[in-house]
């Protein structure tokens, strides 16, 4: 059978988006310190505004540094096109506010993120949407959840903190049958070891402060536009489909085609909201994709072994780990993660809440602080962090415990850090014999 | 907006603007299995200097109802009843791909109503390849992805688009994913069948404008000499570093180009 082939990943982690700089011949993506751009001429101006060329006007809706990462995540999606914001945290909101009007309804996974959920619990309910929460594991539940005016389901490839899995071809389905989209958070796994779009997913968000970038050095998010969903087969979205007052009555479908959702995202979202990416810090995140592979393979090579060693440990109440096979979604993981599932993962200490904080506090190697995905091992305790603002009910709900902690693995000597988190053990034993 | 043509319910996109009765019309033509929305930055541009837009979609293409139609020829006779049902008189006509065969087959059978002729990514004869044609015949996948592949150059295969945080590669094969079963056979099997056009090239009084990519894989510019020969006012544009794709690869230096012929 004929097949036709392209770039790989790894090249196009190094490669994509970019083509050396003409003028300095420069390898390394320029970085494009510049709020606007000179126009050629009068004409030429008013033709960049009204969508006629291609281009920068003002680097609130893009820039030639952003634009290369952007074009590098779409290519390693495989999407249409992509739009970078200025956190992972705008890139959800971008997304629900270009798909969600006032009045509208979203169903999402409750295995979130505890911004994310904040944001669907707390804040959009004052915008006038609202959103149902389901248990990531009932496929039924998304079902029943739709209503007539919901909008878009969302879910976490693979949750935070418990590392739910979410079973992205099944409800894709009940999106696609219902005549919505599925929007796919894929912090935790990158397109490295999922794409949500293959799967079924019409639009993929990222936190790229973590894992595509790297390092723990920037802010920054990303919206990724499959365009696969066909927002004429319906009257849901007459943002995307209708004359738009806001762009001299443009229609994004009609004039974009496939590319109508994320056109609307720059065109309204980035323009009105403002939520840009600086251009250092996309610098950096494209720094980060270009050793995305090599630090996948090590971050899940290491958290296998340290959840081998946690689920042996006398200390160890549980672990939550895909990789385990008393996990439930231990076969769906192998089926939709074959190269591994996530590096950020919980477990629960014998003692709860005091217990682990001692433990937490013996650490050497692992940072005790707010954030997943550095090349550096983290560790947290969600109940008084991250998720501190859920109710006790919502919490439970979600299944974060008092004395569960969460690990985010890095690329250290897994040796190290078994090692240290043995330290930790160990202080910890003692505290609760005493 | 929508039109009726042949008793069907056809689509012409005009830039976001009405047409206004008198104005000099420009026509683009989109390539196989492909529609309106590759002329978009165009469209925009001629609509805001007041020209009459008319991005059609070919019968079973984009929104057209209707079946393909198998032939150059018969694609050429169609658009002159899209020109007709938007009483567009005189048009400048641009054609992609397989839509510059059509505009050229327009401007050489229809001189009259044809005020200057834009060909992009062209040669004449187009032949395609047996392995890419029995696939689309089969309707399979791949020949999809081929059509993607070998219509943008090397270099694009690592993007660099002049439209910000666009994906050449994924928007294309997502566009050519929207058609329906047997358009890109159809397609490819009028571009290889059309036989006539060298010796009509004689016929073509317009001025004629070839927008070339040099590193086209699909329609090599070394297929375009004898056109260039045989078309009594043409001259040509060549795009470095730009494949066949020119609409998604270098929209800019193209919009520049069809700008002279204004």
């Amino acid at each position: 059978m004929a097949k036709v082939k392209t770039y790989d990943f790894d090249t196009l982690s190094n490669h994509a988006g970019q083509r050396p700089d003409k003028e300095t011949g420069a390898r390394a993506v320029p970085i494009y310190q510049t709020a606007s751009y000179v126009f050629r001429d009068s004409d030429a101006g008013a033709a960049m505004f009204n969508i006629e060329r291609g281009g920068h006007v003002y680097s609130r809706i893009s820039n030639p540094t952003t634009a290369v990462l952007e074009e590098r995540i779409s290519a390693l999606e495989g999407g249409v096109g992509a739009v970078a914001t200025s956190s992972g945290q705008a890139a959800v909101f971008n997304t629900i506010a270009t798909l969600v009007d006032q009045g509208g309804h979203i169903v999402s996974s409750y295995a979130l993120y505890g911004g994310t959920h904040n944001l669907m619990e707390y804040t959009l309910p004052r915008f006038g949407i609202t959103t149902t929460f389901v248990d990531p594991n009932d496929i039924e539940g998304f079902k029943k959840a739709i209503k007539p005016e919901t909008r878009l389901i969302f879910g976490e490839t693979v949750a935070n903190p418990r590392t739910e899995v979410l079973n992205i071809p099944e409800i894709s389905k009940i999106a696609h049958d219902n005549d919505i989209p599925l929007v796919i958070d894929s912090t935790t796994t990158t397109p490295y070891l999922m794409k949500p779009f293959e799967l079924g997913a019409d639009i993929v968000v990222h936190s790229a402060t973590k894992f595509l970038s790297g390092h723990g050095t920037s802010m920054a998010g990303l919206i990724v536009d499959g365009g696969t969903f066909d927002w004429e087969s319906t009257d849901k979205f007459p943002q995307m489909t209708d004359k738009y007052a806001g762009f001299h009555n443009l229609s994004f479908t009609e004039e974009f085609g496939p590319a109508a959702f994320i056109s609307r995202v720059r065109n309204e979202a980035a323009r009105d909201f403002g939520a840009c990416l600086a251009p250092h810090s996309a610098f950096l995140v494209l720094n980060g994709t270009e050793t995305l592979s090599v630090r996948m393979d090590k971050h899940i090579s290491n958290t296998r072994q340290v959840v081998e060693y946690l689920d042996q440990h006398d200390m160890v109440e549980w672990v939550s780990h895909p990789d385990l096979e008393n996990h439930p979604n231990h076969e769906l993981a192998k089926e939709l993660l074959p190269k591994g599932s996530t590096a950020v993962f919980s477990f629960g200490i014998k003692g709860g809440r005091e217990i682990g904080q001692v433990f937490i506090d013996r650490l050497d190697l692992f940072s005790n602080l707010a954030n997943i995905g550095d090349a550096k091992s983290l560790v947290i305790h969600p109940a008084s962090t991250t998720h501190q603002r859920m109710s006790v009910e919502d919490l439970e709900e979600a299944g974060i415990s008092e004395g569960l902690i969460r690990l985010s693995i890095g690329i250290e000597s897994v040796d190290d850090l078994i090692e240290d988190l043995e330290k930790g053990f160990r202080t910890a034993s003692k505290a609760l014999k005493t | 907006m929508y039109i009726n043509v042949d008793n069907q319910k056809t689509y012409i996109a005009t830039g976001s603007k009405d047409h206004i009765q008198g104005n000099l019309g420009i026509t683009f033509v989109h390539g196989t299995a492909m529609d309106h929305t590759v002329w978009t930055l165009a469209s925009r541009h001629f609509a805001r200097r007041g020209l009459n837009i008319l991005a059609v979609d070919l019968p079973g293409h984009g929104r057209s109802e209707g079946d393909v139609i198998s032939s150059i020829e018969g694609m050429a006779d169609w658009v002159v009843k899209a020109l007709d049902a938007s009483n567009q008189d005189k048009t400048i006509i641009v054609g992609h791909s397989m839509g510059s065969l059509v505009a050229f087959d327009v401007a050489a059978r229809y001189p009259d109503r044809i005020t200057a002729l834009a060909m992009v990514g062209t040669s004449i004869p187009m032949p395609v390849g047996d392995v890419l044609l029995d696939n689309a015949k089969a309707d399979k996948h791949v020949a999809k992805e081929m059509v993607n592949f070998w219509s943008h150059s090397q270099a694009a295969h690592l993007g660099g688009s002049q439209v910000p945080g666009t994906w050449m590669l994924g928007k294309l094969i997502r566009l050519l994913e929207r058609s329906g079963p047997g358009v890109i056979y159809n397609d490819l099997k009028a571009c290889q069948d059309y036989s006539e056009g060298l010796e009509r090239s004689k016929h073509i009084q317009a001025p004629t404008l070839l927008i070339l990519g040099e590193d086209d894989f699909m329609t090599p510019v070394r297929n375009t000499k004898g056109l260039i020969e045989n078309i009594p006012h043409s001259r040509t544009v060549m795009l470095p570093n730009c494949g066949h794709a020119i609409v998604n690869e270098a929209p800019n230096e193209m919009l520049d180009a069809l700008v002279t012929m204004v």
